[in-house]
């Protein structure tokens, strides 16, 4: 009887201790892998790079626009932080930690914090709806998560505008995007994916990874924005269509023909090879050569 | 009462070339506090900005004629307070058809609800009336109307500050701070869901609206990261701040700078739209059909882009 009565307390602990649709833990300290996509992630893309983008000929001609002097001269750009979607990519220390419902002991949210513009968010996981259409964008915007076995599912709406990569590529206020987590012992890689209806015909998918680092700790990241250069007042630097300069350079440096380099959905898969011709690489490296992580990549010549 | 909807309806045909989605008569109206004191009032008509206090209601703009008994029950979702002061950020009967009904309706306080705004939107408004022979009640108008370039005063705690912006959206375009809020509602000189419409039969040009956007811009303060600090209450569209008013700045400016760049050229204005000058942004903002189309505004800046 007693040792009948001690499994049932034991049955009764084990189904209260590993609740349905098992949530897993992914708190601690967080250190970013740059393995993928080493140079456009630091030190940084190169103008006219738009590979691996299904760019919309909107997306193309606003990159194009783009001038680099703009981040300066308009000073409200100064400050103004990577978005949740690019912050995966960033200078990214990462924290992670979770409240709890205190009756059921479940994760009702993760919030994270990752260094660069000390970018807080919050992922919901107690099934609140998200907000209306009247509400403010933020950068971080709105993020809400279901799980799907052991791994996390998360849908980020009110995004304000922001960039798919740093070299003039924006992805609109209209971009919503999904994650997906997954936690492999010690290692955390998260991919997503980025639905624009202007400036993307497909879904943009993307991964990123991180390993645990529990000595690891996300400094402050200072900023103040000012005038920087003296400009006239309401000046917006930008090229007209057809006057942009840069944007023949990458293809010239990679020796990679100047359509291939322009992005669009077709160049990112292998059939689009066959039109590129005969491609010949350059003899010899010239740019970011022996890439293999952060440190080797800090300028175009290599050295650290 | 059918008499003052006729003679509103009347004057909303003078006036209004481009409403937000044509009359509403059975829209919602969706309520979200901005911060502090001031209110969003949102429908598919446009925006209302509402500040609430000990003193009373002040409105900024008061939404079609035919929404004025929505708009003022979810005034009283609020508060009970008399409606003490409406202000007009211009002429458009989107903006200001909901005034005598509103006056009428949030009566109750030691003197009549004032109906401010700039006297350009007041002499259109007026002119618009006499021209339509209509018998325009006083309430119908913004008779509190100011010419300087700014006029403040204190209600509910805090100081409100009118900013006259010209020649923008119309010759009479008002921006209102509400300083211990740190709420700007600014018309329809900003609308992130769409192009700004540039009403030049009353007074719009393209440079004026670039120059009304630098003016929010003067007044906002982003808070860290440019998240937040000043919140932006637009015309038509959700709650924005800083960071959204400097891309629509910079999307006005860049297609301003490209049609001027054609028109140095020597090209005609068919021509010009044959360009597409905003095709990359009009995704974002454009429309092919409706009351402002992408076409509408391309014209627009061609036609005013040497208006000072």
């Amino acid at each position: 009887m007693k040792a009948r009565h001690a499994i049932g307390i034991a049955v009764a602990f084990l189904c209260t201790a590993a609740p349905a649709n098992a949530q897993v833990d992914f708190t601690g300290q967080w250190a970013p892998l740059y393995h993928e996509d080493t140079i456009e992630r630091i030190p940084g893309p190169e103008l006219g790079d738009y590979t691996g983008l299904p760019l919309s000929e909107a997306g193309r001609m606003r990159a194009d626009s783009w001038d680099a002097d703009r981040i300066s001269v308009v000073q409200e750009y100064q400050c103004r932080p990577h978005s949740a979607d690019y912050s995966l990519r960033g200078l990214a220390p990462l924290r992670i930690w979770a409240d709890y419902d205190p009756a059921t002991q479940r994760i009702v949210a993760f919030h994270t914090h990752i260094g660069a513009y000390e970018n807080k968010r919050t992922i919901y996981l107690d099934g609140r709806p998200h907000p209306n259409d009247y509400a403010p964008h933020t950068f971080q915007g709105f993020s809400t998560g279901v799980w799907e076995g052991n791994m996390l599912t998360i849908t980020t709406t009110h995004l304000k505008e922001n960039y798919l990569r740093r070299n003039g590529v924006p992805r609109s206020s209209k971009a919503t995007f999904t994650e997906h987590w997954v936690l492999h012992g010690n290692y955390l890689t998260i991919t997503h994916i980025v639905y624009d209806p202007v400036i993307l015909t497909e879904p943009l998918v993307r991964s990123e990874s991180w390993f645990l680092d529990p000595g690891q700790r996300a400094g402050l990241f200072p900023c103040e924005y000012l005038p920087e250069v003296p400009a006239e007042a309401g000046t917006v630097p930008h090229y007209l269509p057809g006057t942009n300069p840069w944007l023949k350079e990458f293809a010239g440096w990679y020796a990679l023909p100047f359509e291939a380099v322009r992005g669009g959905a077709e160049t990112l898969y292998p059939e689009y090879r066959a039109k590129m011709g005969a491609y010949k690489p350059k003899d010899k490296c010239e740019r970011f050569c022996n890439c293999t992580g952060f440190g080797d990549c800090l300028s175009p010549t290599g050295g650290r | 009462m059918r008499s003052w909807l006729l003679t509103l309806s009347i004057v909303s045909c003078g006036l209004v070339f481009v409403s937000a989605q044509g009359p509403a008569t059975t829209g919602e109206i969706t309520v979200l506090r901005v911060q502090k004191n001031v209110y969003l009032l949102a429908s598919s008509t446009g925006n209302v900005a509402a500040q609430i206090g000990d003193d009373g209601v002040l409105l900024v703009d008061t939404g079609t004629a035919t929404m004025a008994q929505k708009l003022f029950a979810a005034i009283r979702t609020l508060s009970n307070k008399p409606i003490h002061t409406i202000i007009n950020t211009h002429l458009h009967a989107d903006h200001t058809g909901g005034n005598q009904a509103l006056v009428k309706l949030g009566a109750g306080g030691p003197q009549p609800p004032r109906v401010m705004g700039h006297e350009n939107t007041y002499n259109r408004m007026l002119a618009a009336a006499v021209e339509a022979n209509a018998n325009t009640p006083a309430a119908a108008l913004p008779m509190n109307a100011f010419f300087t370039p700014t006029r403040d005063f204190f209600l509910n705690d805090e100081a409100i500050v009118l900013h006259h912006v010209p020649a923008a959206h119309t010759d009479g375009d008002t921006l209102v701070h509400f300083r211990g809020s740190d709420v700007v509602a600014v018309g329809d000189v900003f609308t992130p869901d769409r192009y700004p419409v540039i009403d030049i039969a009353n007074g719009g040009t393209v440079n004026g609206t670039i120059a009304a956007l630098n003016r929010v811009l003067e007044i906002t303060v982003p808070a860290k990261y440019q998240e937040g600090g000043t919140y932006v209450i637009p015309g038509h569209g959700r709650i924005c701040d800083e960071a959204e008013v400097v891309e629509y700045r910079d999307m006005v400016t860049i297609v301003r700078d490209r049609v001027a760049d054609l028109v140095k050229k020597g090209l005609t204005l068919d021509q010009v739209k044959a360009a597409k000058p905003s095709r990359d942004y009009d995704g974002d903002y454009g429309a092919t059909s409706g009351s402002w189309t992408t076409d509408m505004f391309i014209e627009a800046v061609y036609r005013t882009i040497n208006a000072k």
